[in-house]
């Protein structure tokens, strides 16, 4: 008896109420004739675009091939890969001089080693692994530039491709970081002098496009510095772009500032701490973790804007690839560059957002435990 | 001035004025606090009690008159007036335990950081501190694993591990839920009735002014407008203003 009833409820409810993803689905996709015309004139544009990106891509796509006549010739109207991985080693390495891409590779394979225990917080051995990381940015530069302990100069006019992504991603996201707090410290300092010369720089360099500091960085400085003064083109590059992403950086970092409650600040100095001791045992700690997701968006920024670098004339991968497409061999093979490069940096910029977002998740969980 | 009381009293606030931009916070505050004497500070709210608290480890700066605590007046110099909060032990409403700690890192960081103790010795005196506000039990959990009540006895413990000789608190029981009101109270009244702490008080709790309290001050609108022993304080109140504040607190 109990069963019938039971049967005929489900009966009498409409389909859309008994399986939620077909209510769903109804009542966003179909509800209106003109919504059903959308939703299919919708399908029907991704599945048009979508088979024949995957149709010339991966369908009639050539992975190998030495030039883009012999592309054309196993298939006419697929995309031809041979430009990526034909060109492999010099969308990595650039310019940089062949019998020394080692000194990349070892700098490359030392990061990982720097980056370990910054990421890992339960590493064996942590401390030092920490003086490692610190160590690590004047190795990877005497790695890279040589010119000291018998290692060969290399010119850093050589330094292109993903390497010199990295060169300026790396040092901009290191360096940003500690200038970005001592900005903020100095914009909240009670010293006016050291105030009114955080605001200004802060003010000026977010009032300023990136681009225009880069021609400052490639033009500009030649003449205030003495003629015959050879400043490395790199360098001057690396503290524009450092400049630019610290005045960000500081105005995240003042934010997590005055998100702390003022509590923590009366505690701390009612306990007699010094302001750098406090500095360095309550508000950073708390401060970098409420920041998390605006420091990781400021790195992702920067790493991104590493590709204007293109502009003064430094080849970085978008660089490499157009100058890879003035080569006859390779010439009309420009989305297939662009796709690649994309991808590349969709690959470093999503793995950087999905740890923040792994990051926020864990203090989530740490601080849900907390209150448990 | 009074030069006998001058010997054994260890905080002294002479002609104090104190102004937020305009508004006159503090009028003309004079208060002589003897050594090991307590005190229970009450009034209405707004009446400028945590203001007068504070001016005296200098979480606020007063604009006119001394304040001269254990011989020490107050000034801009950040070395003496680091030298008087390492003295003075604060106990603030909202705890303001900081929560990446544990509850032992809590309490040791000040005593090694300020104190120089070494950290064994800082970890054995903390622990010694925590079970004496009955908590022991917590010193690796975070501040916010525990129950308000809980963390206020901590915070009470972290100021203790100073070793200060004068305690200040501001309505440490005024965020508790009334359950935890009296674990707390409790160790208060133990702290108070074992040593020769001097302590200032701001709280509404009129049980632990009768208590403890060698003197409880009433204050409104910035002035102390009345003191006296809590016997005589209660049972026979001198100004109006003083009469209809004990009659509303005491309706509740
Ligand atoms: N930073 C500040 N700036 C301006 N006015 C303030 C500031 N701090 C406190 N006040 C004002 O000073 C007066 C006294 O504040 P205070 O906190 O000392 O009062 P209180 O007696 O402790 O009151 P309560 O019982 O509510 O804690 C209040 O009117 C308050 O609004
Ligand atoms: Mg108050």
């Amino acid at each position: 008896m109990a069963d019938t009833t039971a049967h005929k409820d489900e009966e009498q409810a409409p389909i859309t109420e008994r399986i939620p993803a077909v209510g769903w689905v109804w009542k966003n996709l179909f509800s209106t004739p003109l919504n059903t015309v959308l939703t299919l004139f919708s399908l029907w544009l991704i599945w048009k675009v979508g088979f024949s990106f995957v149709d010339w891509a991966f369908l009639k796509g050539v992975l190998f091939a030495d030039s883009r006549v012999a592309c054309r010739e196993i298939s006419p109207h697929g995309a031809c890969w041979g430009i990526i991985s034909e060109r492999f080693d010099i969308f990595v390495y650039g310019r940089y001089p062949h019998e020394h891409r080692w000194r990349v590779n070892l700098s490359f394979i030392l990061l990982i080693v720097a980056l370990a225990p910054v990421l890992w917080e339960t590493m064996p051995f942590r401390k030092r692994g920490l003086l490692f990381t610190v160590a690590y940015p004047f190795i990877a530069g005497w790695l890279l530039a040589g010119g000291l302990f018998g290692l060969d100069p290399v010119n850093t006019r050589n330094f292109s491709g993903f390497m010199l992504t990295l060169v300026i991603g790396v040092t901009g996201i290191s360096l940003s970081l500690p200038i970005g707090v001592a900005l903020a410290l100095a914009r909240r300092s009670s010293m006016p002098v050291l105030r009114i010369i955080a605001v200004v720089f802060i003010e000026f360099i977010r009032g300023v496009p990136l681009i225009t500091l880069l021609f400052i960085a490639s033009v500009l400085l030649a003449y205030f510095l003495p003629p015959g003064t050879d400043f490395d083109l790199i360098i001057r590059v690396l503290i524009m772009v450092t400049l630019f992403a610290s005045a960000y950086m500081a105005e995240v970092i003042r934010g997590g500032f005055q998100a702390l409650p003022r509590g923590q600040y009366e505690a701390a100095e009612a306990l007699g701490l010094s302001y750098w001791k406090s500095l360095q045992k309550i508000y950073l700690p708390q401060v970098l973790r409420i920041s998390i997701p605006g420091i990781v968006n400021s790195f992702i920024g920067l790493y991104k804007d590493t590709t204007l670098v293109i502009i003064i004339g430094l080849l970085d991968p978008l660089g490499i690839g157009r100058s890879l497409l003035s080569d006859a061999k390779w010439a009309g093979l420009a989305a297939e560059m662009y796709l690649f490069v994309a991808l590349f940096y969709f690959i470093s910029c999503f793995a950087m957002s999905r740890y923040s977002l792994y990051l926020e998740r864990k203090l989530e969980r740490e601080q849900a435990a907390e209150q448990n | 001035m009074n030069t006998e009381m001058q010997g054994d009293s260890i905080i002294r606030l002479v002609n104090v004025n104190k102004w937020y931009g305009k508004f006159h916070v503090l009028r003309n505050i004079n208060l002589d606090v003897k050594r090991s004497e307590r005190i229970v500070i009450c009034g209405p709210s707004g009446s400028g009690k945590s203001t007068m608290i504070r001016c005296i480890n200098r979480l606020e700066e007063h604009q006119q008159g001394d304040i001269i605590v254990d011989g020490t007046t107050l000034t801009d110099d950040v070395k003496k007036i680091g030298e008087i909060r390492r003295e003075v032990g604060m106990v603030f409403q909202q705890f303001n335990l900081f929560p990446h700690l544990t509850v032992l890192e809590n309490c040791t960081l000040a005593p090694i950081w300020v104190r120089k103790t070494p950290l064994k010795e800082a970890e054995e005196a903390a622990m010694k501190y925590l079970e004496r506000v009955k908590i022991p039990e917590q010193a690796n959990k975070y501040p916010g694993q525990l129950s308000g009540g809980q963390q206020q006895r901590v915070a009470i413990a972290r100021s203790l591990c100073m070793n200060p000789r004068i305690m200040l608190f501001d309505e440490p029981t005024s965020a508790l839920d009334p359950e935890m009101i009296s674990e707390v109270l409790d160790v208060m009244v133990e702290l108070a009735e074992s040593g020769d702490m001097t302590i200032l008080c701001v709280t509404h709790e009129m049980g632990f002014a009768r208590k403890v309290a060698h003197r409880v001050i009433f204050m409104d609108a910035g002035e102390i407008v009345e003191e006296n022993n809590p016997e005589d304080f209660f049972n026979n109140p001198q100004a109006d203003r003083t009469k209809l504040f004990l009659k509303q607190i005491l309706q509740h």
